[in-house]
């Protein structure tokens, strides 16, 4: 891919993720947080990961989205209120979350492997759903039973969380 | 030509939006979708190293796109419980704000 698609998608994925903790009201957040994940999708097929790049439109672009949308619209939230801000949380968190980027800078500036342009492919066919699911039905079986179990419990928990009452 | 490194400081740049917003914003819808950012910055990074770290074979290690595979499955599930929370907290207390629900604050 050329730099300047990357950097494109790449600027697209940043705005509208600093887009998503900026805005106040919270149907603008999602809806910017589902152009941010179709930016980082592009990333992916950047990348030649054609499957993933498809999964996360379909899982978050489409499904966790519309359950985010689904929750706002349950609860009615509208534009947040102005309450009092606490001044030195909201520095020191900035400063903290600053920090944190100015050290992965300094931990990529001394990766050796960040120099690497791409490496070449043997065929430029990447054959990856093919690859992705025959590892997940022979190194990754098991896990890939215990994620289904995951799954199961996850939906009779909110199963059980959303009755009227909780005993 | 795009190298490691810069694929590494974007997926970053995202983990440090993702970061600020879990810190600094007070709606807890707000900081579920920021955890989602962290997910996929990790993502990112975990795509990139499969990318550029070839096998013998010549082809990209897809050992780390099952790995982002399952996460992307653990994500869905961590979204569905975590909204189900909010609806029921929603009930008891009619709030989505952090600072309302104090109970367990030492």
């Amino acid at each position: 891919m050329s730099p300047v698609l990357f950097w494109f998608f790449a600027f697209v994925m940043l705005v509208f993720g600093a887009a998503v903790i900026i805005n106040r009201n919270p149907i603008a957040s999602a809806l910017s947080l589902v152009v941010c994940f179709m930016g980082l999708s592009a990333l992916f097929m950047s990348l030649d990961a054609f499957f993933i790049g498809i999964i996360q439109v379909l899982v978050y672009a489409g499904a966790v989205m519309v359950l985010f949308l689904f929750i706002i619209m349950l609860l009615d939230l509208r534009m947040e209120e102005r309450r009092k801000i606490n001044l030195v949380a909201v520095v020191g968190g900035a400063g903290v979350a600053l920090a944190f980027f100015i050290q992965i800078c300094f931990v990529v500036g001394q990766l050796s492997a960040a120099q690497k342009t791409f490496p070449p492919l043997v065929s430029p066919k990447t054959d990856d759903v093919h690859s992705v699911g025959l590892l997940l039905f022979t190194n990754y079986n098991l896990p890939f039973q215990i994620i289904g179990v995951l799954v199961l419990v996850a939906t009779i928990g909110v199963i059980v969380l959303s009755k009227r009452e909780l005993r | 030509m795009v190298t490691l490194g810069q694929y590494l400081i974007v997926s970053g740049l995202l983990f440090t939006i993702g970061f600020a917003g879990v810190l600094l914003r007070r709606n807890i819808i707000i900081i579920f979708m920021s955890l989602e950012l962290m997910l996929n910055a990790a993502n990112l990074s975990l795509v990139a190293f499969s990318r550029f770290r070839l096998t013998s074979a010549g082809m990209p290690d897809y050992n780390a796109q099952v790995f982002v595979f399952f996460i992307i499955t653990v994500a869905a599930a961590e979204v569905a419980v975590g909204l189900a929370i909010i609806v029921a907290l929603y009930r008891a207390r009619q709030t989505t704000h952090v600072e309302d629900v104090s109970s367990l604050k030492f």
